[in-house]
């Protein structure tokens, strides 16, 4: 425990180091190098250490001190927040030689990094929130670091706005959750065992405050404006990583402080995630700009994780420990896998802006042939996230699915309707996620070179294809080995509610039994196996038996080759079916087609149109609100010393009359 | 032990002899039924054959994954119908994956030929990615709801447990069942490219979903991608067979005997499955691209009613 503080400390020196060295072209090795010797040594730590550990030190508040506490779920999302951060920072010692202004980058991401360290290991709100607010402050600086550009400024005001929201709404639910006895330890906030109302409130904020952070449908807006804004590295943390320290703090406060919350809350979280999964993805395979496309995606794996909450609380609420074991074991896996795959995306996503320039995918192209590894590397990122197995991805969806299937009988009808309209809604999150993985990598790396940025790409540096080739590694061994993480997991799911899944470790060929054996079992490795044996020994006899003859030709097209690349389909005409069949609803699209008359030269024109409404429903309104408050306000801004002293005395009469009142 | 190795080595061969037979069968009766003569019944083998032993003309921009992806995608198709129990259950390997990996492994599948159509860079190749990927993020959870259905009904999601489930406790005729079997038949369709999603004889460009992805493939490249289309067809038709109509199937180890009696059951069940889909692709139209999702959302409706029914209650 001590050596772990010790090593967040050196991440908070390191940030101030940066700020003096951080110009100098040795201060990036030193700082991206430092923090992933930093990060590596808490992760060995976290993962190796077997019994919990707390501290108070003599800050902060002076009657509270600082309280930290590593138990098993501390455990699980620090060695989670670590082995991000230290995949981040080895990208960056190649990825940051391209930074303009070092100096704007550097000091911050050691913060960001012991932000995000201590948010997990704090065990009192005053740390809690504390920590909250150096992770939000460090990732804003990182948002806003190119200031020049208004986009990334735009962003940076939406985040600051909305990340302030969230600190406040934690800020209330903690207050509610410390009230009956005015304590900020959360050790006795645990014991508090606040009524029901108060239960649900605290459970509605932490809902909010949580979210928005995590990027929860309709909270979610200023996600995919910040988390492209920053550079790649730090987009990769704070969609990978940072949003799973918002799940970390709902699971903390839903799953921990509360205890067992009644069964409609589970409705309200179920709905809310099914929501956000195929809202996220929807929105997702409408943009063409790569890192906002997976800024969106990240929005969806958030309402998958949040799918597996729900159902863990809706089995929890209903004494059924096993099942919420099992739900709990889902989110968290896909908690995991969404930070190795979309970090590992985010770094292909960096490969190809340090390659061509581009983020937009209708200006790529045929990078396959240009960036071999990192192609490799992103294809086995877009798989994984799209649930394909014998990857991560779908192990932990597999998993969602077996817990939905598993209690028919809850005998609440919320729930009986709430889960298996959940199932549909996770489905179709997983086909369309498969579709818009297709059109990422087919835009971008298949197909031919659309421009001569795309056509003069090369192969990025050491550093990143290391980063990049090691998460990809990972995200195929966590699907192969899935057992192994189950049983890693089993501790915090312990923990939190009381039952476990079944030891996986000694099962036979390291297969995966959720439940029973007749009821589902899975085998990735048998299953690579089978895969592998399988296509090298049809490729064998193919070319033993039949023919191996290869002659390269100008591409058929239906008998019209010679096409140019312009005609190729485009990351908007790819997803235009999926716009016509489910934007005409969620986005309102509108499609119009002008013709000119026979005989006209003059171009045909298609117009689309699309609304976010979540935009315009919820943040547009909410915002002209505040304006118009605002603006009536400001009337008292430029008042006489009079009126001023008129108000003061009214105020003060009023205030003592309530008080007479009251007593 | 050695009995059910070789069991689930006849499983797999099994399925790999029988697909192109199946196809050719359904094209048979397709041809009959339009007072066509018709290719002969083992055209599909020759075809295979003539295509195994041609050269294979690769596009100057295609990349190493164009070269790749036909083998990947005809073993992930064998793999997933080899996990289908066929005429026995409880096979060797049958363990290794349930019916949401069967699922998951032809969309695999998909997802790989989706990105070879992609790859060359042409716009045929693009609009029936494009198109595919559409009708899959539809029929996909369609199937995935049909999947919960019936493993609601069987409490596994284990195939062989829910084959025994159906055969021995008899469920009898389910209301849910029903809606399961409809939607699935939809899901099957679209899954095939059969009429009336897609239409597997045609060559008229624009109409083209599957046939457009693989347009660019030739020689022993297309015949891995043909063969891998036909194991589908044989896995949907053996899903069916196993789940709906599993008299006949081999429950756990048995003697030779017994094992070639479930295997004739099974070759009779597929010639009454290719039967029924001959006659509905002749007697129905394609129809347009965009008629295609209003389709498939039947089929989605019918798997989640399928399911809520079953959440309400247990007897329906």
């Amino acid at each position: 425990m001590t050596i772990i503080l010790a090593c967040v400390a050196g991440l908070l020196a390191l940030a101030l180091l940066a700020a003096v060295i951080g110009a100098s072209e040795r201060g990036r090795p030193i700082v991206y190098g430092g923090s992933l010797a930093l990060c590596a040594t808490i992760l060995v730590l976290a993962v190796s250490m077997q019994s919990e550990a707390s501290l108070v030190l003599p800050l902060g508040l002076p009657w509270l001190g600082a309280h930290l506490r590593l138990d098993a779920l501390a455990r699980v999302f620090l060695a989670l927040v670590d082995l991000g951060g230290a995949g981040a920072c080895l990208y960056a010692i190649g990825y940051g030689r391209h930074e303009a202004a070092p100096l704007r980058v550097l000091p911050f991401v050691p913060a960001f990094l012991a932000g995000m360290n201590l948010v997990v290991l704090a065990a009192d709100a005053y740390t809690f929130l504390f920590a909250w607010e150096l992770m939000s402050l460090a990732s804003w600086a990182l948002v806003v670091s190119d200031h020049r550009s208004a986009e990334a400024v735009r962003a940076g005001f939406v985040y600051l706005v909305m990340a302030t929201f969230s600190a406040l709404m934690l800020l209330l639910a903690f207050g509610m959750l410390a009230a009956p006895h005015g304590s900020y330890a959360f050790a006795q906030m645990r014991g508090g065992g606040p009524g029901a109302w108060r239960a649900g409130l605290v459970l509605a904020l932490a809902l909010v405050g949580a979210g928005s952070k995590a990027g929860l449908v309709p909270l979610h807006a200023w996600l995919p404006l910040a988390h492209p804004a920053a550079p790649s590295h730090v987009s990769a943390l704070m969609s990978g990583v940072m949003t799973k320290v918002a799940v970390y703090a709902f699971i903390r406060i839903a799953f921990d402080l509360l205890g067992v919350s009644s069964w409609w809350s589970a409705v309200v979280v179920l709905a809310l995630g099914g929501l956000t999964a195929v809202l996220g993805v929807l929105y997702a395979l409408m943009q063409h700009d790569l890192k906002r496309l997976l800024a969106y995606h990240t929005v969806e794996n958030i309402g998958i994780i949040f799918i597996g909450l729900g159902l863990a609380m809706a089995f929890r609420a209903n004494g059924f420990a096993a099942g919420a074991a099992l739900a709990l074991t889902a989110a968290l896996f896909h908690v995991f896998n969404h930070m190795l795959f979309k970090s590992l995306l985010f770094f292909g996503a960096g490969a190809v802006l340090t390659a061509t320039g581009e983020r937009d995918m209708e200006h790529l192209g045929g990078l396959i042939h240009r960036m071999r590894l990192s192609s490799v590397a992103f294809l086995i990122g877009c798989a994984a996230i799209s649930a394909l197995p014998p990857l991560n991805g779908f192990v932990s969806e597999w998993l969602t699915f077996q817990a939905i299937l598993l209690r028919p009988d809850l005998p609440q009808w919320g729930l009986k309707v709430m889960i298996p309209a959940d199932g549909a809604l996770l489905a179709l999150a997983a086909a369309l996620a498969a579709a818009c993985f297709v059109k990422v990598f087919g835009v971008s790396f298949l197909g031919r070179p659309r421009t001569s940025a795309a056509a003069r790409a090369v192969e990025v540096d050491r550093w990143s294809l290391v980063a990049m080739l090691g998460f990809a590694a990972l995200c195929l061994l966590a699907g192969i080995f899935p057992g192994v993480m189950i049983d890693a997991l089993a501790p915090a799911v312990q923990q939190l509610v009381g039952g476990r899944l079944p030891v996986q470790s000694g099962l036979p060929w390291l297969s995966v039994v959720p439940i029973a054996d007749s009821r589902s079992s899975y085998d990735g490795l048998v299953v690579l196996g089978f895969i592998i044996v399988s296509a090298s020994l049809a490729a064998v006899a193919v070319h033993e038996l039949a023919s191996r003859a290869v002659r390269r030709s100008r591409a058929w097209d239906c008998g019209y080759p010679g096409l140019g690349p312009t005609t190729q389909y485009t990351a908007a005409s790819y997803s235009q079916p999926i716009r016509r069949v489910f934007g005409t609803i969620v986005f309102r699209s509108h499609e119009t087609v002008e013709m000119p008359p026979p005989g006209d030269l003059a171009p045909a024109r298609i117009t689309k149109t699309m609304h976010d409404l979540a935009w315009e429903v919820f943040y547009a309104p909410t915002a002209a609100a505040v304006g118009r408050v605002a603006e009536y306000l400001n009337r008292f801004q430029f008042l006489t010393i009079r009126r001023y002293l008129g108000f003061v005395f009214i105020a003060l009469v009023t205030l003592l009359l309530a008080l007479t009142i009251w007593q | 032990m050695i009995l059910s190795l070789a069991a689930q080595g006849t499983q797999m061969l099994l399925v790999l002899l029988l697909a192109p037979l199946l196809t050719g069968y359904v094209r048979k009766l397709k041809a009959r039924l339009l007072r066509r003569r018709g290719p002969p019944l083992l055209q599909p083998y020759i075809d295979l054959r003539r295509l195994l032993r041609k050269e294979a003309i690769v596009a100057d921009s295609a990349s190493w994954l164009f070269r790749v992806i036909p083998y990947v995608v005809f073993a992930v198709s064998w793999v997933a119908a080899a996990l289908v129990p066929t005429f026995a259950t409880g096979l060797l390997f049958s363990w290794s994956g349930d019916l949401i990996v069967i699922i998951a492994l032809l969309g695999a599948a998909r997802f790989l030929l989706a990105l070879a159509a992609m790859d060359v860079g042409t716009s045929f190749g693009g609009i029936g990615s494009s198109r595919e990927m559409m009708i899959a993020s539809l029929a996909e959870p369609a199937m995935i709801m049909v999947v919960f259905t019936i493993a609601l009904i069987a409490g596994s999601t284990q195939l062989s447990s829910v084959a025994a489930h159906m055969l021995v406790t008899g469920v009898g005729l389910r209301v849910s069942l029903a809606l399961a079997l409809v939607g699935f038949m939809i899901v099957a369709l679209a899954e095939n490219a059969r009429i009336p999603v897609d239409n597997p004889a045609t060559h008229l460009e624009l109409t083209m979903v599957h046939e457009a992805m693989v347009l660019e493939y030739s020689g022993r490249h297309l015949a891995m991608i043909d063969l891998a289309a036909e194991l589908k067809l044989l896995l949907y038709a053996s899903l069916i067979a196993c789940i709906f109509v599993p008299f006949g199937l081999v429950l756990g180890a048995a003697g030779p005997q017994t094992y070639a009696v479930g295997i004739a059951a099974y070759v009779g069940k597929l010639a009454v499955a290719g039967t029924m889909l001959g006659v509905l692709e002749t007697v129905i139209a394609k129809m347009r691209v965009f008629r295609v999702p209003n389709f498939l959302g039947i089929a989605l409706m019918l798997g989640l009613l399928g399911t809520l029914l079953l959440f309400v209650s247990r007897t329906l």
